[in-house]
Parts: structure tokens; sequence; C-alpha cells
């Protein structure tokens, strides 16, 4: 058995960035995001961009703290990775598209 | 040297509407800041807050947001229920919002840089949901244990206080104690406007709960630690510092039950709002002439609350119908309550609370304690006599008039417990037993009453099938007081 979605590359991934404003780290975060998904996830991914300045009370729902947030809707389960999305590496190790090192 | 006029200005406080917290803060928690609640698990800090919160609510019209990292809603309700707390009522008023925070470690990824700043959108969005002046976080050092980012968490926590301060809501921060710290993060660095620490000790199986005013800026504080209570009707601090000898003196007089005693006591009885010690060695009839006391008082209609530190309720009232005294009948009228412990069950603290507490819920024109001797199975003659002092300030403030029974162990001599409690006592009754021929006699007098005058006799009595019965004591003139404060006395029958 394989659990790793990645292995199905039919399967579309609907994401969320939540941020609040358009900060240094949130401008950032897209940023990354898009380079991501246009190199690993070309024509199967749905982005959403969340900005909590403009929907306060959407930031319960998903359980938001830390900002910016990744959510990765589907497939689920739910992931969630936080920051700026500079490690490329990280990325797609919590988006389930790399397997996670043990050492990791 | 130059004159300094240092202006002292107190600084604004939020009540917390917690028994006896706010006379030991001089008024609640600094208003507009945030205050540290350290304690161990289970020593009452979400309580707390709780507290304050729903206080805030109910009686300060200050509506609160309560941001739990902890227990889930359905937890915290029940918990809140258990302190006759209606959270969800609160909530359906719009003066109180609960915010479940949930942090998973394991379902987050960390890359890159980030904030908390959504923590901050939520709670913002929350305190202007209900125009929020108080919030309580619950237990925020959680987020230690959900984040791998120590050092920007701390920066945040750190701009989260702030951020409330700017806001001047009155903030609760509760925290876990950590070793030789007030929290497991060192919170305490960045809360420095008040701490207080809250413990739960558990002494040779007998359990005291403290809190302590750990530092309060700009305030006056109690800085002991005070003895606090938990039950059905919520936290109650026990300050014991603040009473003070100021209660009023009546001129009233009650009766003691037994027109032959109230002879002795210059006719007229007890006065109302004074406290009687009586004490005896075993089987001389205390109790029954406690019971007497409160059967008269009852007849005129008082409350009477009586604390039995021996027998249960059934059996106190049974042995009373025994010796002539229905006193059972008193308790289905509602006149009178027991409250039935065993000494050993808590420190005396603990039984301190709890008579306040009674005697505040009852609110009983009579308090018997009966044998206030069995409190020192748990504590020494120091301990007892501090509490007893406590419980002696805090009726006479009331009004209350008080009867305590002592069991004492020798026929002849008065033992050092005696002469320690006695001095906090208006009026000292005693009961011996003699053995005269073939009989053990029974006699009773009074050794002091203050501000009466008194009889010197010794008097004898016995027990009928109608209670006590106290015989004329003629010729019986064996007495250590000085005669020309002899009083006469009328005998009664």
């Amino acid at each position: 058995m394989f659990d790793g979605a990645s292995d199905m590359p039919s399967e579309k991934f609907e994401l969320r960035l939540y941020v609040a404003g358009q900060t240094p780290k949130a401008v950032r975060a897209f940023a990354n995001l898009r380079k991501i998904c246009e190199e690993h996830l070309a024509g199967r991914y749905s982005i959403e961009v969340i900005d909590l300045v403009d929907n306060p009370a959407l930031g319960r729902g998903d359980q938001i703290l830390a900002l910016p947030t990744l959510v990765r809707r589907l497939p689920t389960p739910i992931k969630k990775i936080i920051g700026d999305l500079s490690n490329t590496e990280r990325v797609l190790v919590g988006l389930d598209l790399r397997p996670r090192r043990a050492s990791a | 040297m130059a004159k300094k006029s240092i202006e002292r200005s107190e600084i604004a406080k939020a009540p917390t509407g917690i028994a006896g917290l706010d006379e030991i803060t001089f008024g609640g928690l600094p208003a507009g800041r945030p205050t540290l609640v350290s304690g161990g698990p289970g020593s009452g800090k979400t309580l707390l807050g709780v507290s304050f919160l729903v206080n805030g609510a109910q009686s300060f019209s200050e509506p609160g947001v309560l941001l739990t990292f902890e227990e889930n809603a359905e937890e915290l309700a029940s918990d809140a229920r258990s302190l006759g707390y209606d959270l969800q009522k609160l909530v359906e008023q719009k003066k109180l919002l609960i915010d479940y925070v949930h942090v998973d470690r394991s379902e987050i990824e960390e890359t890159g840089e980030y904030d908390l700043e959504g923590l901050f959108v939520r709670l913002d969005h929350a305190i202007k949901q209900i125009g929020a002046r108080r919030v309580m976080l619950d237990t925020i050092e959680t987020l230690f244990g959900g984040l791998k980012d120590a050092g920007i968490l701390r920066a945040e926590l750190r701009r989260l206080f702030r951020w409330l301060r700017d806001r001047q809501i009155t903030t609760v921060v509760t925290a876990e104690r950590g070793e030789q710290m007030f929290t497991r993060q060192g919170l305490e660095e960045y809360i420095t406007d008040a701490v207080i620490a809250l413990d739960h000790r558990v002494h040779e199986q007998i359990s005291t709960r403290r809190i302590r005013v750990v530092k309060y800026r700009g305030s006056m504080h109690g800085t002991n630690e005070y003895p606090f209570l938990i039950d059905r009707d919520g936290l109650q601090v026990l300050p014991v510092t603040s009473l003070l000898l100021q209660h009023a003196a009546p001129d009233q007089r009650i009766s003691s039950g037994l027109p032959a005693i109230d002879d002795m006591l210059g006719g007229r009885g007890f006065y109302r709002g004074s406290t009687v010690l009586l004490s005896g060695t075993a089987g001389t009839g205390k109790t029954t002439l406690a019971a007497q006391f409160v059967d008269a008082a009852c007849k005129r209609g008082e409350k009477c609350l009586y604390f039995l530190f021996e027998e249960s309720p059934q059996q106190m009232i049974r042995n009373m119908r025994s010796a002539g005294v229905d006193v059972g009948r008193w308790v289905d009228k509602g006149l009178l309550q027991f409250h039935a412990d065993r000494p050993n069950r808590h420190g005396l603290e603990t039984h301190l609370l709890a008579m306040h507490h009674a005697v505040e819920v009852f609110d009983p024109d009579v308090v018997v304690m009966d044998p206030i001797t069995n409190l020192l199975a748990v504590g020494t003659t120091v301990d007892v006599r501090s509490m007893l002092t406590r419980v002696i300030d805090f009726l006479k403030t009331r009004g209350t008039t008080a009867l305590f029974t002592s069991l004492t162990s020798s026929e002849h001599s008065l033992e050092h417990t005696e002469t320690l409690i006695s001095s906090l006592m208006d009026t000292w009754i005693l009961v011996a037993a003699q053995l005269e021929g073939r009989r053990r006699v029974r006699q009773i007098y009074v050794l002091k009453s203050r501000g009466m005058p008194h009889s010197d006799e010794v008097r004898n009595f016995s027990f009928t099938s109608h209670g006590i019965e106290i015989e004329p004591a003629e010729g019986n003139a064996s007495t250590p007081r000085q005669p020309q404060r002899r009083s006469h006395v009328r005998r009664s029958k």
C-alpha cells in the first residue's frame, strides 16, 4: 500500500493560504507557493487566499494561529504548513509530495 | 532637602467578584493590564480565571473572552457548572465568548518565517464581537508544545501582552508552575504587573488550597498566603488579616435555654453576639446543654447552624430526643441546619472556610461548634486558637451568637488548651461530674462572663425526661471568686 498522494497524479489539490494583509511574509509565501505548485502540481491545484484582515471570522474554522498558514484542504487529511514557505523541501514534505525522512 | 510631592494614586482595579480576593488585592486585578495566575495542576487557576470572567460579565458589565488552549468546550462548561456558572447562557447573552484554540504539532509543518498574527486577529475579532473588557488566556504556554520555534513564540507573546495592555483589556493569563519559576516558559518576565500564585498542598492526607499575591505593581496587597476554597458556590478566599476588632457589642440578651443558667448570668442569659465556651469532661451533658440552647433559639424563631465534629446529625438528634430535647423538628422547619464533618478530613483552614461559607449561606443567628477540641486532631493548640480567633471575629462581625463545647480530659485542672481558648470567650461555663457516695453528681458553674454580674455558685444538675434540670445549689459555696462581685441570683423553680 502506498499512502502518498503524489502517487496519484490525477488528484486535485485544494489549497488555502491564510494571511493578514499584504505583509512581506505573505507576499513571499504566495510567491513561493505558486512556484512550488507550478513545478509539482501543474494543472491540478487551486489556491484560495484568505485575508483575515477582511474576514477575521474565518480564522477560527481552520484553527489558524500562525501566519502565513497554508492549509491543504484536499486531499485529506488536512495538512498545515506555517511560515513563508521558503524551504521548498519542507513544503513538499508537508504536502505529502515527498516522503518524510526519518531524520527530518 | 527639596520638597517632594509624590502622588500616590492607587491604580485602577478590576474587581474579580471572588469573595476575599478583592479584599487582599484592595479592589481586584490591575484594570487594563495582564495578571499572571500560576499554579500546579488542579490548583484552581482555570476556575479563578473563569470566575473573573463570569463575575465581570454578570456583575460588572464587563464582557469577557476566554481563549482556551487547554480543554474542550464541553469539559470547561461542566467544570464551570460545578461552580454554579452557566457559561452557555452568558455566551447566548453575548457577555462571554469562548474560543477553543487547538494546536496539534503533528499536523503542522514549519518552514520559514511566521508570526502569531492569526491569534491576534482571532482575539481582536472576539473582543470586538462582544465589546469585551476582560480576557482570559488559558493556558497559553501550551503553544510551546504545539510550535517548534520558541524564539518566535516568545517574541509574539511579549507582543501579545503589550497589545492587550494597549487595548486596556484586563487579562488573566494562567500558567503551569515551573521548577523554581512561576511559569514553565518564564512568562513572568513579560507580565510584570501582577502575579498570583495558587497552591494545593496535601499534608498528611489533609488538603489545603492557598493563594498568594506575589507581586502587584503600583498597589498595596496582602502578602500572606490565604486559604481558599472551591465548592459549588464558586471560589472563595479567606482574608485573615483584614478582620479587625471593631464589631458592635449589642446589649440585647438571649436565653441559654435553661432559666437556671440565665439566672446565674445576671438573670438574663448571654449577650447576643457573644461567644460562649462550654467545657467539661466526657458525659457531663455538654451536647444536651447546647441542644437546649439551640431549642430555645429556634423557639424564638431564630436560625441555628450546628457544626458537629464527632457525631452524625441523625445520631445527635436521636440522642437528644432521648434526653428530652427534640431538635429534629427545627431541622424540618428549616430553622436548624447541621454541618457534620470529621475534623481530619481537611486542614483547619479548609474547615474554617467551609464554616465561613456555611454561615454566609444560611445566615444563622446562633452557631454551635461541638466539640472544638476535636479540631486538635488536625492542628496544634496554637493553630486551633488562631483558627477560632478568626471564626469568632467573623461571627462577632455578623452579630452571631456562638457556643463552643470543649471536651476536657481531666476532672479538676484546666488544661493548657482550655486556658488558651477561653481567653477568646466572653462567657465560660464549666460542667463536671463528681462522685458523691455511690452517685455521680453533675455540676455546673460560670467561670467567667464578661460585662455582666454572674453567680459564683456551683449547682448540681441532672438529666430528666424533659431535658436538663438544674437544682438550686444551697450551701455549695466553695468558689474562687471575690465576694463583692457576687450577684444576687434568683432561683428558678
